[in-house]
Formats: structure tokens, sequence, C-alpha cells
């Protein structure tokens, strides 16, 4: 076992963890953060992107002690207590969400799109929204979303 | 935001008809949803399941000592603690728990592991000791079908590896095809696929060491799963519980009882400990249950005058190892074709085999995608050799309301008719319909779909659909419904029909559901049923609730309550709906007018004729006096359907949904790569309840045809699942998702729930065709195997060339 310090949503974790677990183990078993979703475990589905250093990053794919001295964001550290971040809102108004699964991946991406890139291409949002797969919604609600997310954060709404 | 209900008539409705987001998106978007595996129980166990890996072999022995042995390992299962096999359907339990002495596909369950941690259940695997004999594996339909003395179900006594076989046959194939201008016979192939859920499965169970259990299960029968559950573990329903908690996708993929399922229970109950179960990706496409792989050939017989004069098709499904679904398909393939034509003629023979591959089951649009494929295709190339336009014929053949189909079917509300005429509008169709330049098409094709099957798979007298309701001492309302909610939306199409016959806000109805202890049986979501049918037994619970609510508001007005008179029984076979509530029956009818002379609105109850009010919390409050607690019951149950011959139940339904698409396709005839650019559903859902969710699932019916046809394909050598994975089994990105437009198509269907019928299968089926047809208008081949790869466009234009060169 290795001791670990991770920092996930603005808190330090010290855990002692196996050097085989996955940050996405460490999130979902070690600190109950079940928002980041497990659908392959492989880097193949993307369903449980989360944030490091402001990157999207699978962290099924990422070991936690690879994770040591970078500053995670979960789903759960998207909003702001009951304040939905623009991409969130969208997701809901427009229908984005089905069994939601993909849903916390999908807006992590969004997210990360739209803090970066205020003016972005239907190319750009489909490329952003590729990372995950969803097999509910056949995407085309997913980029409405994010289109009108993005109107939204350049009036200035949020952040 | 568009406003969604452009286009759709405005029937005065509040809530109904509106475009709402599904009302746990909130929760969901959040990561606040909690799905199966997010459940933390008390110190829990880990299950491991060890999997054959051969598709075909004979269990010599099987040492488990050294497994047992390993520190942590607490229990081991194998064939020989479970006596019951089980199966969704009553009349095919075929499949074990755990394989018992003879293995039938790659991937089967062996044994099962529960340890303190996941490391140990996997170690302890490696030290399960298997002595195999391989034997001779049956790896496609073709080869079941010959007589063996070693069939997969020697139970079956059979002489060959036939699960299922159905022929029927409607009128007179010979005369029908003697007044055909033109007969196509063609030959179809097709893959199977997998549902590409993306939450893998997963059972947690805990136990409260009075014998009881509850089951949380990734399902959407979790009535069929109690039944099953209780006959396999040979314990009382009563003594288990199912929970369904947040679903990720379903799609078919989990509507049958699974063995991991049985194992978890029976590990619980033996052990004393709670116990969980996740499956891998790779476990997912290793039992499968996805579309059955499917060899057909169908002839059509086409007359200028007449339309379809005959059609007959012979298909051979390979079912995998299990039955399943399988007896339903093998139905579904033949009486899915009843629409949205008229077929005067029919015949179809469909033969389910088993291999010892995994096996097949429901999926999105069950049985009759395959099919529908093969049809609309060769009407399509009936009208190419006629000269006819392939849009304006199907304008004219489909289905008028208030008719029956040749097989007995009740077609009741038909609203495509409009539909497909705004489509082709919109797509400019006779401007581009063969006039687009090489590598540019556009096609056609139409599907229909049932609105839940009329008939229970356990026979039995009960309700369809039963849904519970209640109202507390400050107001708020909450629905009990055993209606699984699957990510489809049914939770909130549950709530909006309490809330607009109640008049109160979607905030302040609260839905509990899919949870066996406290919500009233439900067969599940499959077959399209939740809306038509959960949908009518929300709304009349609602509606007797509102009785109550009038009645004690009348009291407190000191005015006469309002007089329910026996409805007279509808004597128009096609129009059962729509009456008053019979309040001295148990069930009050489909979709009953429930106008009381009352409005609900604002939090308040008031009288049309006298213009005095109370508040609905004032209702209820005295409603509340003399009972104590304020609950009703609301039922479904479908009007007494079909004709008297042999397997007549099949595809009945109290009512069909009707699609057309339009699909615009660009082809690279140099790399072969199919394009869809755009495609236009005209899809006829009676009422649309919601917009927002119904255009939700026309666009992943989209997503997932698209899929079918370009792309997905289970791939088997020897037995042996080679891409089960989300990196070898290709599913369509953004990028391969086309644009789309929707038409708003409706109609008025008396017995569904406020007019809708179903929106989440049916839209499937014809996007498939209408993409082939596209294809042809663009580069002039005709593709009848699915996928269609790339490879398979460049070898059929090279056929084309050759045949052109062949005949110049």
């Amino acid at each position: 076992m290795n001791l670990t310090t991770v920092s996930v949503n603005g808190l330090d974790y010290t855990k002692a963890v196996s050097p085989s677990m996955t940050l996405l183990e460490f999130l979902r078993e070690e600190l109950g953060l079940t928002g980041t979703k497990n659908g392959c475990d492989s880097g193949e589905c993307g369903c449980c992107s989360v944030m490091v250093d402001g990157k999207p990053m699978l962290s099924c794919l990422m070991l936690v002690l690879e994770a040591e001295g970078h500053k995670i964001t979960t789903i759960e550290g998207i909003a702001q207590g009951n304040d939905l971040h623009p991409v969130q809102e969208a997701m809901v108004e427009y229908g984005a969400i089905q069994c939601g699964y993909c849903t916390p991946a999908m807006v992590i991406n969004g997210v990360h799109l739209l803090e970066n890139n205020k003016n972005p291409s239907n190319e750009e949002i489909k490329e952003c929204i590729s990372a995950t797969v969803c097999r509910c919604t056949g995407y085309n609600s997913i980029e409405r979303a994010i289109h009108s997310a993005a109107a939204k954060m350049k009036g200035g709404c949020h952040g | 935001m568009v406003d969604l209900t452009k286009g759709y008539p405005d029937k005065g409705y509040k809530i109904i008809g509106k475009p709402v987001p599904l009302i746990d998106s909130r929760a969901k978007v959040m990561g606040q949803a909690l799905y199966t595996d997010d459940i933390r129980l008390h110190n829990p166990l880990t299950i491991k399941i060890l999997r054959s890996p051969y598709p075909s072999a004979n269990i010599l022995s099987l040492d488990t000592k050294d497994a047992l042995a390993l520190k942590g390992v607490k229990g081991i299962l194998t064939g020989a603690d479970f006596k019951n096999t089980f199966g969704v359907l009553t009349i095919s339990k075929d499949e074990p728990a755990i394989a018992r002495d003879v293995v039938r596909y790659e991937g089967e369950p062996i044994a099962a592991v529960a340890a303190e941690t996941e490391t140990i259940a996997e170690a302890a695997l490696k030290l399960i000791k298997v002595n195999y004999e391989i034997t001779e594996a049956v790896l496609d339909s073709k080869t079941a079908l010959k007589p063996t003395d070693r069939p997969l179900h020697p139970e079956l006594n059979k002489e060959n590896n036939l699960h299922k076989k159905v022929l029927q046959e409607f009128g007179d194939m010979e005369q029908g095809f003697s007044e055909a201008d033109v007969v196509i016979e063609k030959r179809f192939r097709f893959a199977s696929i997998n549902h590409g859920f993306t939450e893998p499965h997963a059972t947690q169970v805990e136990i409260d060491n009075k014998g009881n259990i509850t089951v949380y299960s990734a399902t959407q029968v979790p009535h069929y799963l109690h039944m099953a559950m209780a006959e396999v573990l040979e314990i009382p329903e009563h003594n288990i519980r199912i929970v369904k908690p947040h679903l990720g996708g379903g799609f078919g993929g989990k509507s049958d009882p699974f063995p991991h399922e049985m194992i978890a229970a029976k590990f619980a109950l033996d052990l004393g400990r709670n116990v969980k179960i996740k499956f891998t990706r790779e476990e997912v496409f290793f039992s499968h249950h996805g579309r059955h792989q499917t060899d057909l050939t169908m002839k059509l017989g086409f007359s200028k005058e007449k339309g379809i004069t005959a059609l007959g098709l012979d298909t051979l499904i390979d079912g995998g190892a299990y039955g399943s679904f399988g007896i339903v398909t093998t139905y579904y393939n033949g009486v899915l074709l009843q629409g949205p034509y008229k077929i005067p003629n029919f015949r179809f023979h469909v033969n389910r085999m088993y291999t010892n591959k995994p096996m097949c089951g429901a999926m999105r649009g069950h049985g009759g995608v395959n099919p529908r494929f093969a049809s609309e295709v060769l009407l399509d190339m009936a009208c190419a050799e006629i000269g006819l336009d392939p849009a304006e014929t199907r304008l004219k053949m489909i289905h008028k309301e208030n008719t029956l189909t040749t097989n007995e079917f009740r077609i009741t509300s038909v609203g495509l008719q409009n539909g497909l005429k705004e489509a082709m509008r919109r797509t400019k169709w006779h401007e581009k319909y063969g006039k687009l330049p090489f590598g540019k098409g556009i096609g056609v094709a139409c599907g229909f779909f049932i609105s839940g099957s009329a008939l229970p798979i356990h026979w039995n007298k009960l309700p369809s659909s039963t849904v519970r309701m209640t109202i507390d001492h400050d107001g708020g309302v909450t629905v009990y419904s055993g209606a699984t909610d699957i990510g489809q939306g049914s939770d909130t199409m549950l709530a909006q029909m309490a809330a607009e016959v109640l008049g109160q806000s979607l905030g302040n109805i609260k839905v509990i559901s899919a949870d066996t202890r406290i919500t009233p049986v439900d067969l599940g979501s499959y077959s399209s049923r939740v809306t038509f049918m959960a949908g009518n037994a929300s709304r009349n619970a609602a509606i007797r609730m509102r009785k109550i609510l009038v009645e004690a508001a009348c009291a407190l007005l000191d005015i006469d309550p309002p007089k329910y008179e026996k409805p007279e029984k509808s004597k128009d076979f096609f129009r059962q709906g729509g009456l008053k509530p019979d309040f001295e029956q148990g069930f009050l009818g489909p979709n009953p007018d429930y106008s009381d002379g009352f409005i609900f609105e604002d939090g308040l109850i008031r009288s049309e004729n006298h213009n005095q009010s109370v508040t609905f919390l004032e209702a209820v409050e005295k409603a509340l006096e003399f009972e104590g607690i304020l609950q009703t019951s609301g039922t479904y149950r479908a009007p007494k359907l079909g004709g008297k011959f042999k397997g007549a139940g099949a595809g009945l339904s109290p009512s069909y949904s009707f699609t057309a698409f339009i699909v615009e396709v660009t082809v690279d005839s140099e790399t072969g790569f199919i394009k869809v650019d755009k495609a236009t559903c005209a899809h006829d859902c009676g009422f649309p309840l919601n917009p927002l969710a119904v255009n939700g699932q026309i666009e992943g019916c989209i997503h997932m045809g698209l899929g079918q046809a370009l792309m997905e394909e289970m791939v088997y050598d020897n037995g042996a699942t080679q891409n089960p994975s989300f990196l070898d089994y290709k599913i369509p990105s953004a990028f391969e998702q086309p644009v789309v437009d929707i038409v708003p198509t409706f109609s008025d269907d008396s017995e569904g729930p406020f007019g809708a019928k179903e929106a989440g299968e049916g839209i499937l089926a014809p996007i498939i065709p209408a993409i082939a047809n596209a294809v042809y208008d663009a580069v002039g081949i005709r593709l009848t195997q699915l996928p269609m790869r790339p490879d398979r466009v460049i070898f059929a234009l090279e056929k084309a060339k050759k045949d052109k060169g062949a005949t110049s």
C-alpha cells in the first residue's frame, strides 16, 4: 500500500492505496464519488471522464498514484451548490439526458470545451462529444445543449 | 429553443403535450442519480464469474478445493447448486444459472466465487480446475437444421437444433403472385448486433438475515425477474424484493432474468452476506442477448393498380445457446410485416435455431427490424422496375384507419399519410428523387410497431398495468408504478398523467417506480408498452382520485356531486376509448373522458356551474377525514383482439405506431463509404405527450438504426466473440449522426392515454432500408447484407460495373 494525497474538487484526501488502484476506483470506492461512471474500465466508452488540472482524462486509465499533485474535478465539483453550470442547465433543458449514464462525462467534456473556447464550431462540439459513448440520444440534443450553453456563457451569465 | 409543440394540435392541456425535461435529469446531470453499482451496501462480498473458454464442451470435472481454500473466499457456486432452469418466457425456460455438465456458448458461467475483495475473487477464479471435453460446436443456423444425435437441448426431443418454427399463411399466395405485374425474390443477410447500453449489467443483494433479500438490479423487468428468481432459488416471492435503481440504458438487453442475478441472490442467502456483482464490458458482449443473426429470402408480388399482391418469406434466425425471448422473435419476424401496408396474401416461415453462440433475444424493434429492411428494399425495387415513385406509392398503400390487417390486427389510428407528405415537401422529394448527381441519393421507407403486446407473457387475468396513487395530508401526490424507467422517461410520463388530471404542477408529483415491495405489478419495459399501458393506468388512478376530491369539494361547498352514469359499452371495435369512466367496474376503460364540471387549477378545485371553489388542500383534508389515507388504483386492460387461428396472439396490440423516413446520403464510390447526410422522420405516435422526449427517442432510434445499417456486427470465429469491446464493436459517433428533421405527425388514438401511442422502437426499423434505398438512388446498387460496410459497397459497385459491361 502507498500513502497518497489527491486533490479532488478542491479538497485534499490522503489515503493508503494499492499501487494498482485506478483514479476511477479511488473516486468511486474510496471517496464514494459515484457520479463518475465505469462503463468499460478500459478507456473505450469515456463515461469515467474527470478533469485533471482542467483537462478531461479517462480516470479508468490513470492510476491514483499518478493523480498525486494534480487537481481532480469530478461531476460532483461542477455545480456550485444548487447552481448548475450552464452546460448542465442546457443538458437538462434540451432533453440531452435520457439514461444519464454518459451524462457526467458529457458535462465534464462540455465544460472543458466552453471554458477554453467561447465560439466552438459544430465540428469542435462534435469532437468534444465524441469523447464519450452515448447510446440513447443520437448526440443531436447534446450538440444543441452545448451550442446553447456557449451562447449563454458568452452573454456572461456564468463565471 | 425552438417551439417543439409547433405543428401539433393545441388540445388545451397544461402539462400534456408540452416539452418537459425528464424529472430525474437534474439528479443525473449532477452525478447524484444512483445506478445499481453506485449503491453502497454494508460490507458486501464481491462476486466474479468463471466463464467457459469453449463454445461447446462437456464438463468432466470441476475442482474448487484450492479456490475455496484461498483466504478471503467465502463461497463458490457451480451448476450443481441450481436445480431449476429459467427463462423470461414460461414456454422456454431452458437456461441454467450456471452450466451443469454441458457448456453451450463461449462465456457461459461455469462457476462463481464470492470473496471479500475483487482481487481475491479474481485470484480464486484462476484456482478453479475445470476438465473440459471439447465437443463439436454448432456454429451457424444452417448446420443447426441438420439432424444430429446430440442437440444442444435434448430435453426438447428434437432431431436437430430447431428451437421454434412458425409457419403462417393467409390468403392465396399463388393467386397473389399471379396478379402481380412484377415478382421479385431476394436473399438478405443480417449480422447479429448488440444493444450497446453504456451501463454494464450489475446486481447487488442486501440480506436481512430473516430470510429476505433485496435485489438491486439493472433490469427492465423487475416482475419477471421476481418470478424467475423465486423459482430458481425455491423460495416464496415475498421473501424477495426487486428494486431497479437508475438504469443506464436497456434497449431490450436487460429484459431477461440473468444468471448473475440468480448467482448473487443465492450467495446472499447461503452466506448471509450482502453481495455485489458488476460485469466488465467484455462480459456484456459475452452474454449478449442482442438482435438475431438472420438469413431470409423474401418474395414480393406487386401490381401497379393493386399495390402489394403477395409477400412471402423464409427465414432462419440464429438464436444462440438459449431461448430468451426467441419464440416471440420468431413470430415477430413475420407478423410485424402486417403494416404499414395491406398485404392481402401473406406467408411466412421462420425457424429459430439453437447454436453454440451467446444467446440472442429482444432488441429495440424486436424481430421486426430485419424483415422490414427486406420488404422495404423489395418494394423500392418493384417501384423502380415499374417506374413508380416509391414515396407516392407508399402513401397510397398505408393502412386506412379502423381496418383489419390480413392476419386480423386491429388498426385504429393512423396519422402517417400527412407526415409522409410533409416529409416529401420538406425534403423536396420530387425535385431530388432520381435526379441527384452520381454519389448523392435520396430514399424512403416506412414501418409500424406495436404499442405494447396485448397479451401477457405469463398467462393470467391480472391487468396489464396497475398504478397506485396516494395524496398526503399536505397535498403531495405520489405515483407508485412497477413500470421501469430505463432512461426513456417513463417516470416523467407517469407524473405528467397525474399532474394533468389533478391540475398539479409536475413538481408536486413524486414517482416511486420498479420496487416490487411497494409498487404494484407491471410487466416491465419491453414491447413499447409503458406509455400506452402504464400511462393509462396512471391516468385512471388519477381520475379515481379526482372523483374523491370532487366529492369532497362538493361536501365542502354543499352542492350535489356530479352524477357518474355507467357508460354504454362501446360498440365500435375500433374505438373503445374516450367514454365516460366506468366507476362501477374495476377498469375505468382506456383513456376515459374525465370532464366532470370541475376545473382543477392554480391550487383550486372550482365548480364550473356554481362558480365556487375550494382549495386543493381543503378538498384533500376533507377527503382524509374518513379514510385517513387517500389512495386509489388505476389499471389498464387491453381489449379482446385477434383471430382464432394458432399463433393469432403474436403481435396483437391495442394500437400501432407508424413511421416514415426520407434519408439523404452521399456515397463515396472510391472508398465505399456511406455518409448519411440528413434523416427526415415522420413518426405517428398518436398525440405526443412530451415532444422533447419523443424527439429524443427519434434521434436515438436514428443513431441505433444507423449503427446496424453501416457498421455494427457481432463477429464470431468458431463460436468465439471477436469484438467484445467498444473499440472493436463500432457504434456511430456524433460525426456519423446525420442532421435530423422531425416532421410533426400525429393521429387521434381514442384508447391511448391522452391519445398517445408508442415512440420508442418502431422508429428504428425503417431508417435502415431508407438508407439502402438512398444508396441505390445514389450509385445504383442494391445492398442486401447488413451492415453496409465499405467493402460490400465496393464489391457491389464492381459487380454492377461488370454486369453492365456484360450486357452492353
